[in-house]
């Protein structure tokens, strides 16, 4: 069946401003949120479209990003749509409350445009904000280019105020590399976009006429179970996103997975990568095949909850699996990637020998030459073991 | 409402929610304590300091106007014993 298309308009916009429109068709209710470097021009203008009453929005300045969460926690839990922004510096000041928002089950949605962390100060890309809020019970997803940034970030109001899922997400994009470069999209209209996302109905609000208490605490005969309801709703959202993500291709034609794959057919070799590094690549997996090189891409786009599954499914009948993080677990054993992704095929009887590659920290260009290189390296490394792990590139 | 111990994940209201008024009253921290306030009635001037400090609030003024503390929840912090203007409370050991 060929995908029903939307009326849809192709423009030419920086990728910031791309999310601010998808907030705005979203209808987001309440904003808060404090500008940092990469992510202020989504909030900049999400202003300017307040401002102008473009957008019938309650938008509060707020003077850090701890305030920017805990407002949008407050505005949640009084019923309306919420979302906010932030980065790097900003993300690790919001630390403490990101796991308040999510064990509350408040639908915030969070654009986080993905910035080193200091020291040294840098305001480049890499994945460290976002690894450091690794477990604080959100959705979390990466994608790889403007449009993906656009979809999911209405996709995500969807998927937080399903009543079955009902969790705050985080889409992840690269900041600088996506956030400020200009890009053609493909926009939907508010009609479809009101179809696909109808008002948010909260399951519980601030309600003088009902009241109820949020955020008591527990004693420790609760607290497990009450953490194991959230683990089993967060483990639970993968349905519900697969469902939405199937809705909004049926309307676009644009189809997403938790576990992107590209030439991955019969590759005895895997690159595994996350967000816009994925289309870099993509070149170099191009070319190795164009020589004869049986080497394929898998893309993770779903972060939390962690495609299991569908990781176990793609690297059968691959001999080597290269993770590629964009953050360092120091004193650890490697990336945070390749942590879990070697737990994850661990119990399989077959599986991949894997070489892990810290790449593009605080914003260091990784090229396509740099892929096919670190393919070379690794069949060497798969060969004869020289180290946990291996950041690429670094001189010395 | 289930009690606690017969309480499985299932049973959580979404976010740890509570539809039930006042159910931290069940809590009863007095259990905590390891030291009770004793008042000298011939030294207490019934101002209330006491009855104004207790974080808890656990003293109860009696029907004299006197004040005493509530066992249930008194945690035997000793801030009111701190805080009294004539110092007219000491706080005393639990016995054994």
């Amino acid at each position: 069946m060929a995908p029903k298309t939307a009326a849809a308009r192709r423009l030419g916009m920086e990728v910031s401003i791309a999310v601010s429109h998808a907030v705005k068709l979203a209808r987001a209710e309440t904003i808060a949120a404090y500008p940092i470097t990469p992510q202020t021009h989504i909030v900049e203008y999400l202003s300017t479209l307040v401002a102008n009453g473009e957008l019938d929005a309650e938008f509060i300045n707020v003077e850090s990003e701890h305030s920017a969460i805990s407002t949008c926690i407050g505005m949640s839990a009084a019923g309306a749509r919420t979302y906010t922004a932030t980065s790097s510096q900003g993300l690790a000041l919001m630390n403490e409350i990101l796991y308040i928002a999510s064990a509350m089950r408040f639908p915030i949605v969070m654009t986080v445009a993905n910035r080193a962390l200091s020291a040294p100060l840098s305001i480049w890309n890499d994945h460290s904000d976002i690894m450091g809020a690794r477990d604080i019970g959100w959705i979390q997803m990466f994608v790889e280019n403007g449009q993906e940034a656009f979809d999911h970030t209405i996709m995500a109001f969807r998927i937080a105020e399903n009543h079955e899922v009902l969790l705050p997400v985080i889409v992840n994009l690269d900041g600088f590399i996506l956030s400020h470069v200009v890009e053609a999209l493909e926009m939907v209209d508010q009609d479809t976009v009101d179809q696909f996302l109808p008002p948010y109905v909260p399951r519980h609000r601030l309600d003088p006429n009902q009241p109820v208490t949020m955020g008591a605490f527990a004693l420790p005969e609760i607290y497990p179970e009450v953490k194991m309801s959230h683990q089993m709703a967060l483990a639970g959202s993968y349905h519900h996103i697969l469902q939405v993500w199937e809705e909004w291709a049926e309307i676009t034609g644009r189809r997403y997975r938790p576990l992107e794959t590209y030439r991955s057919e019969g590759a005895k070799i895997l690159l595994l990568t996350m967000g816009s590094l994925s289309e870099v690549a993509e070149i170099a997996v191009d070319e190795l095949r164009e020589q004869g090189e049986p080497v394929g891409l898998l893309k993770l786009r779903l972060w939390r909850p962690f495609p299991v599954e569908d990781l176990r499914r793609a690297v059968a009948g691959a001999e080597l699996l290269i993770i590629c993080d964009r953050a360092l677990s120091l004193g650890g054993v490697g990336g945070p990637v390749m942590s879990e992704v070697r737990s994850v095929l661990y119990p399989l009887a077959s599986r991949p020998a894997t070489v892990g590659y810290i790449i593009g920290l605080g914003g260091r260009d990784v090229n396509p030459a740099a892929f096919k290189d670190m393919v070379a390296r690794a069949r060497e490394e798969a060969r004869r073991p020289t180290a946990e792990f291996h950041l690429y590139g670094v001189r010395g | 409402m289930k009690p606690l111990e017969q309480t499985t994940w299932r049973d959580i209201e979404l976010g740890g929610l509570l539809r039930e008024p006042g159910s931290a009253r069940a809590y009863r921290v007095g259990d905590w304590r390891s030291q009770h306030p004793v008042w000298d009635r011939e030294r207490c001037i019934r101002c209330g300091v006491c009855w104004t400090v207790c974080p808890e609030p656990a003293i109860v003024e009696l029907p004299d106007g006197y004040f005493d503390m509530d066992p249930y929840y008194c945690k035997g912090c000793g801030t009111c014993a701190r805080e009294c203007v004539t110092g007219c409370i000491t706080m005393v050991p639990e016995e054994e």
